[in-house]
């Protein structure tokens, strides 16, 4: 019988209208490393937040056994007194402070009620010998890069006595040499005798350094693999990610493809921050009338960067490549010159980015092109009620009238009012980006079909979505993207889930840019 | 039947209003009828519609989600620099006038470049400005007080003149009153058929008439009192200005794109940019706009005191921004109306002339407003959490002539801080 230092039995946690967990199950062996994999929304992130208290005891259900006892976190503090220390994958550092700073911050050892700086640079170098950490303890963390911020935030678990390390997604933003020192580090806490639980996407360094791998689908448990016991490499978890069946979840449709109009060259874009950044690697891509094209790619391989960066340089800073639409170069310097080229984008984050929670139904389906329904600037209110009446039944948007406030709507259909919105500008091009994120299957469906008429009508559609199922019932090819740089193309016909995974996890083919 | 159901859905709908006509009622009572008598009455406009005029400008600063301190100090600045040049260089009144307009947009493209393109808050860019611009007064003016000449002074305390036959009335202010009660039957008349072919929803006839009647009748009376007052007083001018800028601001912001533009940033300004909406250039037109008000405001100020000093417009901010909020907008922006900062700067000024005629100092005067102002706002949170909309906004809408539908809380947290 194997010695568990955690045990998870039955978590279930719902958010309205969506059920995050459902009767989850973890059980880590002390002094392992337990990798927990999954596509984006099974559930990872939730279950840590569980377990690190950030969800507390009493709003999910099911029970949480740690060091054999049974335990009710309320918060992330009384999860760390316990020894249980979780790393999120945005650093909860202070770039302003030093690293001694940031690493007694909260436990500032004092004598006589001020601060002992001298005695806390020491045990600062200490704790950073401990984890490999070479760097002055005075200096800022701003001024260290995000590898050596890595280790600071495990030094600072360290410190805390942690048992129990949870690291989530430690690797994304760190380069080759980085990663690679970090998972060594992660591999000598454990043989000092510190269990591990690390979630991340990049699954050649989970099935290497993994003692057992967790795969959570859909909110979930799968399986647990033993990877000791052999036989698990990639492909077979990757398998179990995705091994849903896909059923009847989309209309029938028979698509009619055109001939090229919209293309993408050679795209390259910066990070708006961090300018030494590359979010998009001069990336290829083309749509033909009456196609929807599918973009896929883990979280934060550059999917919306991409996109919204096209739609009139939303997001990012320009630095090469063209569009060409109709065989003609486009520049799109601003939003309004895209939606005048006919473009146009359904954000992925609906709340924040698609409409102002504010307005109703008929300002926000007119919200994209005022000055269709003006005269001399004066908005024509008679119209404006026409046109939200045509989109509403156009779209079936159930809602009382189209003076409903648009925040009072459900997620569905308020994506059908951002939709009316952008179908009223009657693009060429509509970029959906997660166009059916929170909403429920048979909202999911209408908005398949609508998506679908638009391609028959002869319109360009591309969809960017983390759920592979919609991208490959929804479109007839599909790009990959991996680390900002487009990793392949599948035809509809020769795409299938493992292939996608495969396809989006394959960091080695990124051509390496000056970082 | 009941009042509720004469006034449409809800009786609330009217809260602003009725407590702006229960405070009339209440100072006619408590002054034994000094409230409503045409003097008074003409000294009210004349005394406040400078802080009005600001008002409107705020409420636009404000539902973009910005906020301008430094309306008090341009005015000023604008106030001196035309003074000196009328009385220096010989400029007519109007020229005075233009020349005003032209450095308050001068002023506020400075402002408006700062906020919208450099990206500094507006707090601090007229929190800055505040300092500039009454140091430029004081310079420019050597802290000494220049006085304006007659005909730049009717701007300020001039009135409709007496034309045509002898009525025993002033003819020009009975036309403007009657021409007034025209526009708001044509306009209950036009939304009226409007809703009806659009099949949009609307408040049963009898409370749209009961409604417009009390519109109506109160239009009638004020137009009774200005027209009636001491010989060679009517309706003031600088009542003439506001009642233009609240026309023509209540269209802009309603009605036309650039308006929907201002929500729409004040609103969700990711959104709105990704909607194709320009968000920087509608803040520069904001923060400018705002100015070029204050250059307006400060020249009626200057008309109406016969002379521009270095103390002009001190605290004016606060005064226009509490119009706005008692009007009913929103501090993160958004929400807001240029009618319901006017009906806020009314009942703050109502509540000012009352007091002072009941002869309470100015010591507690203040102490009663900064209570009207907070019980206000927060009368609006709370109704706002028991997820009702804000008060002004039935208020609007009512006027409008939609009934306000019992509406859900809205889920965005954001809405507990409006007002």
């Amino acid at each position: 019988m194997p010695d568990h230092i955690l045990e998870m039995v039955g978590i279930t946690k719902k958010f309205p209208g969506v059920t995050a967990l459902d009767d989850v199950s973890l059980s880590v062996v002390r002094g392992e490393i337990h990798a927990i994999c999954g596509e984006n929304g099974a559930g990872k992130s939730t279950l840590m937040k569980v377990l690190s208290g950030v969800i507390p005891h009493g709003i999910y259900t099911g029970e949480i056994r740690y060091e054999g006892a049974e335990v009710h976190f309320r918060d992330i503090r009384s999860s760390e007194r316990a020894g249980i220390v979780i790393i999120h994958q945005e650093l909860a550092l202070i770039p302003e402070l030093s690293i001694t700073e940031n690493l007694f911050l909260g436990n500032e050892p004092t004598r006589f009620g001020v601060i002992d700086w001298a005695e806390a640079h020491r045990r600062a170098a200490e704790l950073m010998a401990s984890v490999g950490l070479q760097a002055d303890p005075r200096a800022a963390i701003k001024d260290i890069g995000v590898g050596r911020q890595q280790l600071v935030e495990i030094a600072k678990a360290v410190n805390k006595n942690v048992r129990l390390l949870i690291l989530d997604e430690p690797t994304a933003a760190l380069n080759e040499t980085d990663s690679a020192h970090l998972l060594s580090l992660v591999s000598s806490l454990r043989d000092r005798g510190v269990t591990c639980i690390m979630i991340s996407h990049k699954l050649n360094e989970l099935v290497e350094i993994a003692d057992s791998i967790t795969i959570l689908r859909d909110g979930m448990t799968v399986e647990t693999l033993d990877v000791a016991e052999g036989d698990v490499d990639q492909d077979r978890v990757i398998r179990g990610m995705v091994g849903r069946k896909l059923d009847s979840r989309f209309p029938p449709y028979e698509p009619s493809l055109g001939e090229t109009f919209f293309e993408i060259r050679d795209w390259t874009v910066r990070h708006p921050q961090v300018p030494e950044r590359l979010v998009c690697k001069g990336s290829n891509l083309v749509v033909r009338r009456g196609e929807i094209v599918g973009i896929a790619g883990l979280m934060g391989a550059g999917r919306t960067e991409l996109v919204r960066s096209v739609f009139g340089r939303s997001y990012g800073v320009y630095e090469s490549g063209t569009l060409i639409k109709d065989g003609k170069e486009i520049v799109l310097h601003s939003v309004p010159e895209a939606i005048a080229h006919g473009l146009a984008y359904v954000t992925e984050d609906r709340k924040t980015l698609g409409f102002n929670a504010l307005d109703d139904i008929k300002r926000t389906t007119v919200s994209a092109d005022l000055p269709r329904i003006s005269r001399h600037s004066v908005v024509d209110r008679a119209k404006e009620i026409e046109v939200a009446e045509k989109y509403r039944t156009a779209l079936r948007t159930k809602a009382p009238s189209v003076h409903t406030g648009v925040a009072q709507l459900s997620g569905g259909n308020q994506q059908k009012v951002v939709l009316s919105k952008w179908l009223f500008t009657e693009p060429d091009l509509l970029i959906l980006d997660e166009p059916t994120r929170g909403i429920d299957v048979g909202a999911k469906y209408e908005i398949y079909g609508i998506i679908q008429q638009l391609a028959a009508s002869g319109k360009g559609v591309i969809v960017v979505s983390s759920e592979l199922p919609e991208l490959l019932g929804l479109s007839d090819r599909i790009y990959t993207i991996c680390e900002g740089a487009v990793t392949g193309v599948l035809d509809k016909a020769e795409a299938d889930q493992e292939r996608l995974m495969r396809l989006m996890t394959t960091t080695s083919t990124t051509t390496e840019v000056d970082a | 039947m009941s009042l509720k159901g004469m006034l449409g859905a809800n009786a609330r709908q009217f809260g602003m209003i009725f407590a702006l006509i229960a405070l009339i009622i209440f100072f006619q009572w408590q002054t034994g009828g000094l409230t409503l008598t045409p003097d008074n009455v003409i000294n009210l406009f004349n005394g406040n519609s400078y802080i009005l005029i600001l008002a409107i400008g705020m409420v636009l600063v404000i539902i973009a989600g910005h906020i301008d301190l430094s309306v008090g100090s341009i005015a000023a600045a604008v106030g001196i620099v035309v003074a000196i040049a009328m009385r220096d260089w010989g400029l007519s009144w109007w020229a005075g006038v233009l020349l005003g307009l032209v450095l308050g947009a001068v002023i506020g493209a400075w402002q408006g470049f700062w906020v919208a393109y450099m990206g500094i808050p507006a707090f601090i860019v007229t929190l800055a400005g505040m300092l500039i611009f009454r140091g430029i007064n004081q310079t420019v003016g050597a802290s000494n007080t220049v006085p304006v000449p007659r005909d730049f002074q009717y701007l300020g305390a001039g009135y409709l003149p007496e034309i045509g036959p002898d009525t025993g009335y002033n003819n020009l202010t009975v036309l403007l009153g009657l021409i007034a009660v025209a526009f708001v039957g044509y306009r209950a008349i036009s939304t009226r058929r409007r809703n009806v072919r659009l099949g949009s929803p609307q408040a049963p006839l009898s409370a749209e008439l009961a409604r417009n009647g009390l519109l109506i009748a109160a239009l009638l009376y004020a137009t009774w009192l200005f027209a009636t007052g001491r010989p060679g007083t009517s309706f003031p001018i600088p009542g003439l200005i506001l009642l233009a800028m609240v026309l023509l601001f209540g269209f802009l912001s309603s009605r036309t794109v650039v308006g929907r533009h201002v929500y729409a940033v004040g609103g969700n300004r990711h959104a709105a940019e990704l909607s194709g909406v320009r968000s920087k250039r509608v803040n520069f037109l904001v923060m400018m706009n705002m100015s070029v008000l204050a250059a307006l405001a400060g020249m009626i100020f200057v008309g109406r005191a016969t002379s521009s000093g270095p103390f002009d417009g001190v605290g004016w901010e606060l005064d226009a921004i509490a119009a706005v909020f008692i009007g009913g907008a929103a501090v993160t922006g958004g929400v807001g109306t240029v009618t319901g900062a006017v009906i806020g700067g009314l009942v703050m000024a109502v509540l000012n002339n009352g007091l002072q005629l009941m002869g309470i100092g100015a010591d507690l005067t203040q102490v009663i407003k900064g209570l009207v102002l907070l019980a206000a706002v927060a009368f609006d949170v709370f109704n706002k959490m028991q997820g009702r909309p804000s008060m002004i906004g039935l208020i609007m809408k009512g006027l409008r002539g939609t009934p306000a539908e019992p509406e859900k809380k809205p889920d965005r947290e954001s809405n507990l801080t409006t007002v």
